[in-house]
């Protein structure tokens, strides 16, 4: 039985691909609603249009998505957070952005708007200026409460934000974060973007994931226009999207115990995570790999030396990774930190649908590569690894195990690759078509979602990054912790604010 | 963990020479520094990162630093946790409206003698984010800046290239 079966709905948009969007009504919307508290469905994306709202969702069981879509004619639409937690934030970005009203809405603060943009609801379309009040932090109350506030501006060399900690002696009583500090206003850019230009743009997203949102970017606008790339396109595109996420796995396991005091591993897995870095340089002619993969496929072959650099590469990690892991498991000192720190409860990781390490430490089943099975992982063979314990520990083996994987993953696609085409043509016009795509990036999935006009112009483009789904989790996973173990926790979720914050 | 740390004792050193400071980067500084920041500070530097609304991109190159390939530190620079106990602000991103507060708050809490360096494309001009609602669009229209490093993210070496040349000027080399 298909999700929208259940949704009653006034009609299905015939050009959104490849899984289905329909228009509902209120009672269309309040259904989707309690199936996403039920736990039938879990909350992929929430975002808005000048005059409607989407929210997209997934059935965990048969792994099939469908999009709902309320049109707001009066301005508002029936809040989603006042129900079900998970959309909160995204809910207060439609209506920073879109001036869109959720009806009734329980907390209305903004969220990426800081009252500087020098003009409100910047995506509406309209003229509106909005009733600004100063920014209240949730109340704690208690006698030897005290507050601890952190950034944006952090100590070390990590992106800005706001951490507003009220605390008893040591311990967190509440953790409440600010983000939008890197808002960079990416979805209006996207508008009236040439293909080329928003892909930029998607590529800048969230650095740390060039590769995984080029490769979400390409998929939503091949799904748009009914299109694929070749066969070895997607198998390059599989080798940086593993690529990247060795490098990525490799600085945090490093880093998680560079914040514990261990600067043995960090030294160690730095050096690991540069030879992945110059690997993927010599093999894609840049080290993040931004900007190779575009619509219709890849927009440069692998270098004729860039086997050889993956290979020796690969031996390497083999050589000396194993003798890390050793290192990890069994040094006590490391463990008293880790285990038993900054638990996510498995309810929550469930409720949350949070992706990635956060989710899947914490018992969530959850990885686009398999659930979805796009090209090329649909012809690979590989192992997704859960635990349940959901502390920093289990985040820590979790990427761990996920860097075997990609080692094992990025041999198979050299062995299996064979010459071909890298881009496949792309229509010189299109009517208007809409595309959605997913993909696992290292810290779990990203959606993209957009819609195409005349002349293969981005009339809207909606990017969702994971971290939407666990920066909520952190909040709760620290409650009851000591401050000094933030930063482990902080980096055991390592979510990305660019990304986050558009 | 004895077998790693003794192996990393006995193999030779990871870190490759240094390059050749950047030409362009010290014809800009040659007119920016003057000679008394140069009798004070010697040849050390310590550096604060601010992002100011990168992709993260350039902070991920600017931590490559401190790795056993480029060792920073070996040339007398190193980052610190707060601007009052930096010389040298390393600013990324395009300066999202966000953050401009906190870039000038920053700035003002870094003691003289103090030079900015803007790291990466976004940073000098406000890259493919100029023109958006939320990004002011370079971090000269904010604070002043003595050095440009370009790059999207400039590589590592690109990064040590400008700071030595940065070093060289500050202490009386240039």
């Amino acid at each position: 039985m298909g999700i929208l079966d259940s949704i009653p709905h006034v009609h299905a948009v015939p050009s959104h691909r490849p899984w289905p969007r329909a228009v509902v009504t209120e009672a269309g919307w309040q259904a989707a609603i309690d199936r996403l508290v039920e736990g039938g469905l879990t909350l992929l994306g929430f975002w808005g249009e000048p005059t409607a709202v989407h929210m997209a969702m997934i059935d965990g069981g048969s792994a099939e998505i469908a999009v709902v879509t309320y049109e707001c004619t009066a301005g508002t639409f029936p809040s989603v957070a006042g129900h079900h937690p998970p959309a909160l934030r995204l809910e207060r970005t439609i209506h920073d952005l879109f001036g869109l009203v959720p009806t009734v809405a329980d907390d209305l603060r903004p969220w990426l708007d800081h009252d500087v943009w020098s003009k409100s609801y910047p995506l509406s379309g309209r003229d509106a200026s909005r009733d600004v009040r100063p920014y209240q932090f949730l109340p704690s109350e208690g006698e030897a409460l005290h507050q601890v506030a952190v950034g944006p501006v952090h100590a070390g060399i990590i992106e800005p934000g706001h951490f507003r900690f009220t605390a008893n002696g040591e311990h967190v009583v509440r953790l409440e974060q600010r983000l939008g500090y890197t808002h960079k206003g990416i979805e209006s850019l996207m508008q009236g973007a040439s293909l080329a230009a928003a892909a930029k743009l998607a590529n800048r997203t969230s650095g740390d994931s060039a590769v995984a949102y080029a490769f979400a970017f390409a998929r939503a606008v091949e799904a748009a226009l009914d299109i694929e790339a070749p066969s070895r396109a997607t198998y390059l595109r599989g080798l940086m999207a593993e690529l990247e996420r060795l490098a990525n796995h490799l600085g945090d396991i490093g880093a998680i115990c560079n914040d514990a005091s261990f600067a043995l591993m960090h030294a160690q897995t730095g050096i690991l995570r540069e030879r992945c870095l110059r690997a993927a340089n010599v093999a894609f002619g840049h080290r993040l790999m931004m900007d190779v993969i575009a619509p219709g496929g890849v927009t440069r072959d692998i270098a004729p030396d860039g086997v050889a650099a993956l290979c020796t590469l690969l031996a390497e990690i083999d050589k000396v990774f194993p003798r890390l892991i050793e290192l990890y498991d069994n040094t006590a000192s490391l463990q008293d930190r880790t285990v038993t720190t900054g638990i996510v409860k498995t309810e929550y990781a469930r409720q949350f649908g949070a992706g990635g390490y956060v989710g899947r430490a914490s018992g969530r089943n959850f990885d686009a590569r398999r659930m979805l099975a796009y090209a090329p992982y649909d012809r690979l063979s590989f192992e997704v690894p859960v635990l349940e314990a959901g502390d920093v520990n289990a985040r820590v083996w979790i990427r761990i195990r996920e860097v075997e994987q990609s080692v094992a993953l990025i041999a198979q696609i050299l062995d299996m690759m064979t010459p071909g085409e890298i881009m496949s043509a792309l229509p010189a016009a299109c009517g208007e078509c809409e595309g959605l795509a997913v993909t696992e990036a290292f810290r779990g999935d990203v959606l993209i979602w957009l819609k195409l006009g005349q002349e293969l112009r981005v009339e809207r483009c909606h990017l969702r990054d994971a971290s939407w789904f666990q920066w909520p989790l952190l909040e709760a996973a620290i409650e009851g912790n000591i401050i000094a173990d933030f930063p482990l926790c902080n980096k055991s979720f390592n979510c990305s604010y660019s990304g986050a914050d558009l | 963990m004895r077998k790693t740390l003794l192996e990393s004792l006995t193999h030779g050193s990871l870190a490759e020479p240094a390059p050749v400071p950047d030409e362009s980067a010290l014809a800009e500084l040659a007119a920016k520094v003057d000679r008394a920041a140069q009798a004070r500070l010697g040849r050390s530097l310590a550096i604060r990162e601010v992002d100011a609304g990168s992709c993260n991109g350039c902070e991920l190159e600017i931590h490559a630093l401190s790795n056993a390939f480029y060792d920073i530190e070996r040339f007398g620079l190193r980052f610190v946790a707060s601007p009052r106990h930096a010389d040298v602000l390393l600013v990324t991103g395009p300066v999202t409206k966000n953050m401009r507060q906190a870039l000038e708050r920053t700035y003002n809490a870094t003691p003289d003698p103090k030079w900015v360096v803007a790291v990466g494309g976004c940073a000098i001009d406000g890259g493919i984010f100029r023109g958006s609602y939320a990004c002011v669009g370079g971090v000269s229209e904010v604070v002043p800046v003595d050095l440009h490093i370009a790059g999207c993210p400039p590589s590592p070496t690109d990064l040590l290239k400008g700071l030595l040349a940065l070093l060289e000027n500050v202490s009386g080399k240039g």
